[in-house]
């Protein structure tokens, strides 16, 4: 909205600002947006944080479901479930059990659901959307149109992959990264007949949606941002989501390549990634592909997808714990250093998920060397969020206590990265429950908790509403107890050499281990997946009869708590205001004496501040006080 | 019915559990709401109970499960990696707990106190200096020693290389097939346009070296010698997995992969160790490849030398049960299929006309 107007007159920059409000109040008096157009193909990015959150929410619960189910058949192997016959039909076969196709197609969908749904467009596509605007103090995205596309996409894309789950042959089943040439072959296997037509449909069309959405997260956070927000006052979040987004769209692209070559192999007879088959009785014609190729296409998206999803918890987290432990994030530049220095990594590490597939042992050790390296920024934040918290005075509410999780998530889930990043130690790991327990912890279990954490921090901004403390509480220490029981075992179980993506392991004498631990972690599955429906109702009861919030809940410095309770499109409704610090002054010394308690927001000039800014920001304070003289002489 | 009662029970609770909620609510509201209450001490002692709990619980665990964890490495470079591998455990389980012992232990000691000063400490460059190289010290020394363990493994030495036996192992939808040289040592030519049900490998007997191959039912090594595994997949991507042997190579169709390797135990051996007399070396399968993944079961014998011989010997090979094959491969195929696409052609022609 802010860029489509042009005011000659507008000659000096800092105007800017005054007339996108001007016509933001134009906006409102002239039409009053109908229904359709406030809410379901709205350009507001409030609402379509909203749309991206509820969509996420819904697959967050579909996919937990999805576990929770096949949990079911590797913790109690000998167990009748014809109980969900009237849930999923035919897939349970006679003898009540529970199909090996349509457990694979279960894995599969709750990998994909999981990794893109939830966490990139639940998690990025919500967050990015609702905060990026109102933290660089902008009136909205650079182009709310783009940002209804992107939306819109995600819907169609969710509306396919849906779908996909009741065709006749059952969704894709491949395993979430669909390695052809079983997802090429639907002589291979059920799933990789229509549903996997339907899974490849969707994911162009989240491909989309991402990549719009990317390019409008970072051209508002390059242009939009308000006067004094310089790229050294953005708070830790944004440069987060701004990170996030240039590695979509530096890779999402290739995912998409990859895509589109598997759709040629499967309906143009091409040979990209096939040769030499013989299935079915009969000998292939394709010569001269290789399914290596696609690995390499689909983790060069793959690796850096891991953080796209990750560093968005991570920049909520840090927001978060700043803001509650009263106390400036530690590390600031550190903190964007690692950022920068993780994205850039996440490009060159892919090939530690073939270590196994046959590569050139030398381009092996490359990986090894170059996956080792990414470990220590991740190391250096961690540190950073455990310092943070140092002589803090720490108020647990619970999108605290989701933060100081996801630390402990990150670090447990972390450190056997280091691992299996070790060429020589994979080989025995690949592919086994040790992997699982890895990312499940560092990336599923961390960026969840990120996910969460940021709802319940930001639903006041949200909804106007508190959400319920005592069970946001309740709902916390379920879901961290719960993770840990669930995924802290596997890693016996992967020591032991249990292979990903079995049905059961009885038929080995190897695997027959461990029979009460697998049972022990799905009755956790289901307690901690049970946990999650306090915080369904929590959410939705709320929304609507929740505790009224004040403007400013827990104390923030950044610019989204200085807007009106309920912002409207446009969000501020006088001037946008004007940043003079940096996001992270808590509890500053002698701040009582400028009036302040224990936090500054940002919007507040130093020259106001006299007595608790330090030596080097009273220089700052005098050039702010002159300028802002300058500028009033001006508009006045 | 009595599914009924029990639904009526849990519709019950919940609705009380609802009432006491809409309770708390209204006395909340009314009563105002401090900043922080009780329930911040509840939460940060919580922060230090449960991760004490967890700790010990986990430990414990750790020590009865410990003969469930990594079964003993009988090859050269197994026992290399899992030396590493150990080593590797404590590094991280040391990591582990020194950085969330921190983390929960701050997060408890600096709860929430009316009036109590908070550092404003918000940067150091030594600090973060520190704790950049000393992740980067012990990430340099585990990858320096990884690599060279990687190396040990895939550089296979040129005489070892020459005298190792050659075994070809190759995956379809469900299950494994292994293929031996024979007397030659050397493994025939496959095309797998010559597949069919009986040639499963779509061996090419015009190359004389397919002559003596044979396929048993098992994999047999013999103890102490090197052996490489030559890997192949006919339909979809497979990938074979020892686990006793740290031996894991991915099947690919269309190219051919191998795993070098020296067993160090025999299978009688191990039976004796564990003392069970139906002991078995198993292959696995670990990359997903349709219905039957997860039941992709192979054996592998090892045994002395003389015994592994006398089972070689044995061994029929392929065209002595199969003499239909002899001389069938792939020039007599294209040569068949040029006459067939020839005869297609003229009678279309034909009928045409
Ligand atoms: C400390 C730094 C890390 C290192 C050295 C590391 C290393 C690795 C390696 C080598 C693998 C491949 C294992 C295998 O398949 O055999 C892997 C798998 C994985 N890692 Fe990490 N990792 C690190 C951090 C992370 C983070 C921060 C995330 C997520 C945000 C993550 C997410 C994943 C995922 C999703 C997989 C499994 C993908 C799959 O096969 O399905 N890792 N990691
Ligand atoms: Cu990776
Ligand atoms: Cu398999």
């Amino acid at each position: 909205m802010a860029t489509h107007i042009h005011n000659e007159s507008a000659s000096i920059d800092a105007l800017h600002h005054e007339h996108t409000q001007e016509h933001a109040h134009e906006h409102e008096h002239h039409h009053e947006e109908s229904f359709i157009r406030k809410y379901i193909f709205s350009e507001d990015h409030k609402i379509i944080s909203k749309q991206f959150l509820i969509t996420g929410l819904f697959w967050a619960f579909l996919g937990g479901l999805m576990s929770v189910i096949f949990r079911l058949q590797l913790g109690f192997p000998e167990m009748k479930l014809e109980f969900l016959r009237p849930l999923l039909g035919t897939w349970i076969n006679e003898t009540g059990k529970l199909d090996p196709n349509f457990y694979l197609a279960l894995v599969t969908m709750h990998g994909t659901i999981m990794v893109f749904f939830v966490l990139t467009a639940g998690l990025s596509g919500t967050f990015s959307n609702f905060l990026i605007p109102l933290q660089i103090g902008a009136r909205d995205m650079a182009s709310g149109f783009l940002n209804m596309l992107s939306y819109w996409f995600f819907f169609a894309s969710s509306v396919v992959m849906f779908i996909s789950l009741f065709v006749e042959t059952g969704p894709a089943a491949g395993g979430w990264v669909v390695y052809p040439p079983l997802s090429a072959l639907p002589q291979a296997m059920p799933g990789s007949g229509l549903g996997m037509t339907l899974w490849l449909v969707s994911m162009s069309l989240f491909i989309v949606s991402t990549l719009l959405g990317g390019i409008n997260y970072i051209t508002t956070v390059i242009n939009l941002r308000t006067q004094g927000m310089s790229f050294a006052r953005l708070p830790l979040t944004i440069w987060a989501f701004f990170v996030t987004a240039v590695l979509g769209l530096l890779s999402f692209p290739v995912l998409f390549a990859a895509a589109l070559l598997l759709i040629f192999d499967r309906s143009l007879g091409t040979s990209f990634y096939l040769s030499e088959i013989y299935i079915g009785g009969e000998a292939l014609p394709n010569m001269g592909g290789s399914p290596i190729l696609y690995q390499h296409l689909f983790w060069f998206l793959g690796h850096p997808e891991v953080y796209i999803v990750l560093l968005p918890a991570l920049g909520i987290t840090s927001e978060i714990i700043a803001t509650n432990a009263r106390k400036p994030i530690f590390g600031y530049k550190a903190m964007v250093g690692s950022i920068l220095g993780i994205g850039f990594l996440s490009f060159i590490v892919w090939a530690h998920h073939m270590f196994t597939s046959g590569m050139d042992p030398f381009l092996g050790s490359v990986f090894m060397f170059l996956t080792l390296i990414i470990a220590v920024p991740s190391a250096v934040k961690a540190f950073n969020y455990i310092t943070t918290l140092w002589r803090g005075n720490i108020i647990f509410t619970p999108a605290m206590l989701f933060s100081v999780g996801l630390v402990s998530l990150f670090i447990s889930g972390g450190v056997t990265g280091i691992i299996l990043g070790n060429n020589a130690l994979d080989i025995q790991l690949h592919d086994t429950y040790f992997v699982v327990a890895h990312f499940h912890l560092v990336m599923g279990s961390a960026s969840f908790f990120g996910m969460v954490a940021g709802i319940y921090h930001w639903f006041p901004k949200m909804f106007g509403r508190m959400m319920d403390e005592k069970l946001g509480y309740i709902h916390f220490w379920l879901t961290f107890i719960g993770v840990y029981l669930v995924f802290f075992p596997m890693h016996y179980m992967g020591i032991a050499g249990f292979p990903r993506r079995y049905y059961s392991f009885t038929g080995f004498d190897a695997f027959k281990s461990f029979v009460d631990l697998n049972a022990f972690m799905s009755v956790a599955a289901i307690i901690a997946f049970s946990a999650q429906l306090i915080f369904a109702f929590n959410f939705f009861y709320s929304m609507f009869r929740g505790r009224r919030a004040p403007q400013n809940p827990w104390g923030s410095n950044t610019l989204e708590w200085t807007a009106p309770i309920n912002p409207g499109h446009g969000n501020w409704i006088g001037d946008i205001p004007k940043v003079y610090r940096w996001a992270y002054d808590y509890s500053k010394p002698n701040a009582d004496k400028d009036g302040f308690t224990d936090f500054i927001p940002q919007n507040i000039p130093l020259y106001q501040t006299p007595h608790s800014n330090l030596p080097h920001e009273q220089e700052l304070a005098k050039i702010q006080e002159a300028e802002d003289r300058e500028m009033k002489k001006l508009v006045g | 019915m009595v599914n009924f009662i029990l639904g009526l029970i849990v519709c019950l609770i919940l609705i009380i559990a609802f009432m006491l909620f809409r309770v708390q609510t209204i006395v909340s509201i009314v009563k105002g709401h401090p900043r922080v209450g009780f329930s911040n001490k509840v939460n940060a002692a919580l922060m230090l109970i449960l991760p004490i709990a967890g700790v010990i619980a986990a430990g414990w665990y750790s020590g009865i499960a410990a003969k469930y964890y990594l079964p003993e490495a009988v090859s050269i470079h197994g026992k290399q990696t899992d030396f590493l591998f150990w080593v590797a455990i404590y590094i991280i389980v040391a990591m582990f707990l020194v950085t969330n012992a921190a983390l929960f232990y701050f997060a408890y000691k600096y709860q929430y106190k009316e009036g109590r000063k908070v550092t404003f400490f918000y940067d150091n460059a030594q600090l973060e200096m520190v704790w950049t190289a000393v992740p980067a010290i012990i990430l340099t020394v585990l990858v320096l020693w990884g690599n060279k363990v990687w190396w040990n493994m895939m550089s296979i030495p040129e005489d070892q290389k020459k005298q190792a036996l050659q075994i070809e192992i190759m995956g379809k939808q469900f299950g494994w097939y292994t293929r031996y040289p024979g007397k030659d040592n050397k493994l025939g030519r496959y095309d797998f346009r010559l597949i069919d049900e009986v040639n499963e490998f779509g061996l090419d007997f015009e190359d004389k070296a397919s002559e003596d191959d044979f396929m048993p039912k098992e994999l047999h090594i013999p103890v102490g010698k090197p052996v490489v595994l030559n890997v192949r997949a006919r339909d979809v991507l497979h990938s074979v997995f020892a686990p006793h042997f740290r031996l894991k190579m991915d099947a690919v169709p269309g190219m051919r992969t191998q795993f070098f390797f020296i067993p160090t135990k025999t299978t009688a051996q191990m039976r004796a160790e564990l003392g069970k007399p139906d002991f078995n070396y198993e292959i696995a399968c670990t990359e997903v490849c349709g219905k039957g993944h997860f039941a992709m079961k192979y054996i592998i014998v090892v045994e002395e030398e003389k015994e592994f011989k006398k089972w070689y010997a044995e061994q029929k090979p392929f065209l002595e049960n199969n003499p239909e094959y002899r001389g069938k491969g792939m020039k007599s195929l294209l040569k068949k299929n040029l006459a067939d696409s020839e005869k297609n052609k003229k009678q279309k022609e034909l009928a045409e006309l």
